[in-house]
Parts: C-alpha cells; sequence; structure tokens
C-alpha cells in the first residue's frame, strides 16, 4: 500500500515513470550511460544544442530543428507502433508500457513559460547537460537555476492552477 | 572523405533526427524506461532538497537510470568537443546573422554564443536574465508541463498522446513569442 503511494507521488507530471517489477543490479545503469554519451554526442554533432540552432528555428529562418524533431518523432511513432504491434518485451523480458498521459491545464501554462525559457537559454533540459559539456561552464548557472525552478514548482504545486 | 572527416563535419538533420527517435525505443527495450529528460531536475531535487515538500517525496534511487543518462549526455558532449570537434565556426542562417548582429552578438565559433552567455556577463541584466531567469523558466515551465521536449514532443507524441501534442504546441507557442517579440527588447540592454 505504501509502495502504490509512493509510486503515485514519483509519477505525478512526469512521463518518464515506468516501474520495473525487476531488482537490477547497480551496473545494469551502465547500459543508460552509454546511451547517453551517444545522446549527447549526437545533441553536439548536429548543432541541436546551439543557442543560434534555436533562435533560427523560432525564427522561422532554417529548417534543420524542425527536420530533427519531425524525423525523430516519426521514428519513434513507427518504433512504438512496432513494439506494440508484435508486443516486443524488455531485454529482461518484461512487457513493455507506456504510460497514458492525462491533460491538466499545466500542459498550456507551464509548456508556454518553458517555451519562454527555451528561446532564452537555448537550451531545453537535455542540452543543457550537453552545453556545459561542451566547455560552456556559466550554463551550470542556468541547469542550477532550472533545478530552483523544478523545487519552486515542487513548493508552490498545490497552489498553481492544473 | 575519412570516417574522422565525416564524424566531425556537422550533422545534417536527416542523420541527427532518425538517431534521436531510436532513443525512444532503446529506452523501452532496455529497461522498459519511457524517454524523458527534465524529470532528472526532479529526482535531484527529491535526491538533495526534499524539505518535506509532497511532490519530492518519493524513492529518488528508482529513478537513478535517468540521472546516470543525463550524466551520459553531459560526456557524450565532452567527447563530442574534444576529440571530434567542427574547427569550422558554425554555419547559421544569414537572416539571423543579420538580425542579432546589432545586438554584438558576431562570435560563432561555439555553440553557446561566447558574447552573449559567459562569467562576465552574468552580473549584468541582460545575462542575468538570459541565464538566470531563463534556466528558472526551463525548470519550472518544463515540471508544471510534466515533460519537456523529450517527454512530450518526442516520446508523448511518438505514443500519440494527445495532452503531450497540447504541450509541445505551446512550447513553440512559447518560443515563437519570446525570440521575435520580446527577445530583441532584452537583447538591447545594454547593462
Amino acid at each position: 500500500m505504501q509502495e502504490k503511494q509512493e509510486y503515485q507521488v514519483r509519477s505525478t507530471d512526469a512521463v518518464c515513470v515506468n516501474e520495473s517489477q525487476l531488482k537490477d543490479k547497480w551496473y545494469s545503469n551502465i547500459k543508460y550511460l552509454i546511451v547517453g554519451i551517444s545522446f549527447g554526442f549526437i545533441f553536439v554533432k548536429a548543432e541541436i544544442v546551439s543557442w543560434f540552432r534555436i533562435q533560427e528555428m523560432f525564427r522561422f529562418q532554417s529548417f534543420h530543428m524542425y527536420g530533427v524533431i519531425g524525423s525523430a518523432v516519426i521514428v519513434g511513432m513507427i518504433s512504438v507502433w512496432i513494439i506494440k504491434k508484435f508486443k516486443v518485451k524488455s531485454i529482461q523480458g518484461e512487457k513493455i508500457v507506456i504510460q497514458n498521459k492525462t491533460f491538466n491545464k499545466g500542459q498550456i501554462y507551464g509548456a508556454l513559460i518553458f517555451g519562454f525559457g527555451w528561446a532564452l537559454t537555448g537550451a531545453c533540459p537535455g542540452p543543457l547537460f550537453a552545453q556545459i559539456g561542451t566547455g560552456a561552464t556559466v550554463v551550470s548557472i542556468t541547469l542550477l537555476s532550472a533545478i530552483l525552478g523544478t523545487w519552486v514548482y515542487g513548493y508552490f504545486r498545490d497552489k498553481l492552477p492544473h | 572523405m575519412n570516417i574522422i572527416e565525416f564524424i566531425t563535419q556537422p550533422w545534417p538533420w536527416y542523420v541527427a533526427g532518425p538517431l534521436i527517435g531510436l532513443t525512444v525505443p532503446t529506452l523501452l527495450i532496455l529497461g522498459n524506461k519511457t524517454f524523458g529528460i527534465s524529470s532528472s531536475m526532479r529526482h535531484i531535487c527529491a535526491a538533495c532538497i526534499p524539505a518535506k515538500i509532497p511532490f519530492f517525496q518519493y524513492d529518488w534511487k528508482k529513478e537513478i537510470w535517468n540521472l546516470v543518462f543525463v550524466l551520459g549526455i553531459f560526456f557524450g558532449a565532452v567527447i563530442a568537443t574534444q576529440l571530434f570537434s567542427n574547427p569550422e565556426d558554425i554555419i547559421v542562417s544569414e537572416k539571423l546573422v543579420n538580425d542579432i548582429k546589432q545586438y554584438g552578438i558576431t562570435d560563432y565559433s561555439q555553440l553557446v554564443p561566447v558574447d552573449l552567455l559567459n562569467w562576465e556577463s552574468l552580473i549584468t541584466v541582460r545575462g542575468f536574465i538570459m541565464i538566470v531567469i531563463g534556466g528558472f523558466m526551463v525548470g519550472f515551465g518544463t515540471r508544471y508541463a510534466g515533460g519537456c521536449t523529450s517527454g512530450h514532443a518526442i516520446m508523448g507524441l511518438s505514443s500519440l498522446q494527445w495532452p503531450s501534442l497540447v504541450a509541445t504546441c505551446c512550447f513553440m507557442l512559447g518560443g515563437i513569442v519570446m525570440a521575435n517579440f520580446i527577445l530583441p527588447f532584452i537583447l538591447s540592454i545594454q547593462f
């Protein structure tokens, strides 16, 4: 019962929660490190983490970012369709579950606020980590501020319209 | 062209986009994990400063994969920059170059504009707004929206979730309004 409550809190307003029933060893996390490294590598090589590229996108001056996000979504969609259609299991043999999102007004208000921040900093959360990796050390302040923003949201969560 | 030259040049969208899209099935198959990045910042809050806030009262260790993943993103960027970096300036649309020249942004040697975002600029009004307030809006907004570009735009749209479509449209709308109508004023602040 307590565990169920814990899961409820953890999965609140979060997309990436999937409860694995398996208790993995610590080194099973290395695979996520490798996926992360390749992801960060692509981020930099395709200049997705560039402030300039984000400005181009929002000013409709280049197709680059639209091409990246659009083709990523199409490949993701086809992959999810294949996984569902053929009931592909995870390598541990678990059934793959994708949680449905429920709508709340935060997806409008919060998303607009994030959009403002995205155009200012030239980064969404993933690229923040990558920008620091490219040597732009001042972005660590942006990241700390983003963590603070997350905390402040948690603090005022009950008072905000959802 | 040899393989190193091929890697060091900037990658086109049709190479990078599909590879990013493949992260979705890779994480699902590797460990039944749904792709999302902004949650990592929530886990950091839960781990470091939960402060009895109900929203942070959960077992963050169960989501440690997400923190390992973002650490990987950092290292991936380090490797790409240190070993396979493109020695040329980043090439962007001429329109953008003309638009932002007037604000003293002319250095295209780094992905993050050094004229704009650096430690000295942090104590100027312009830099403070772009770094500190911008960062705050990224963290606050993504959590309020329940996800960021990865969780909503890529993972959410891939699995046909309509709330994610609403969120993605609002991300874009917010960004378009900021970049075109508000940012020019912020960039013109001289102090």
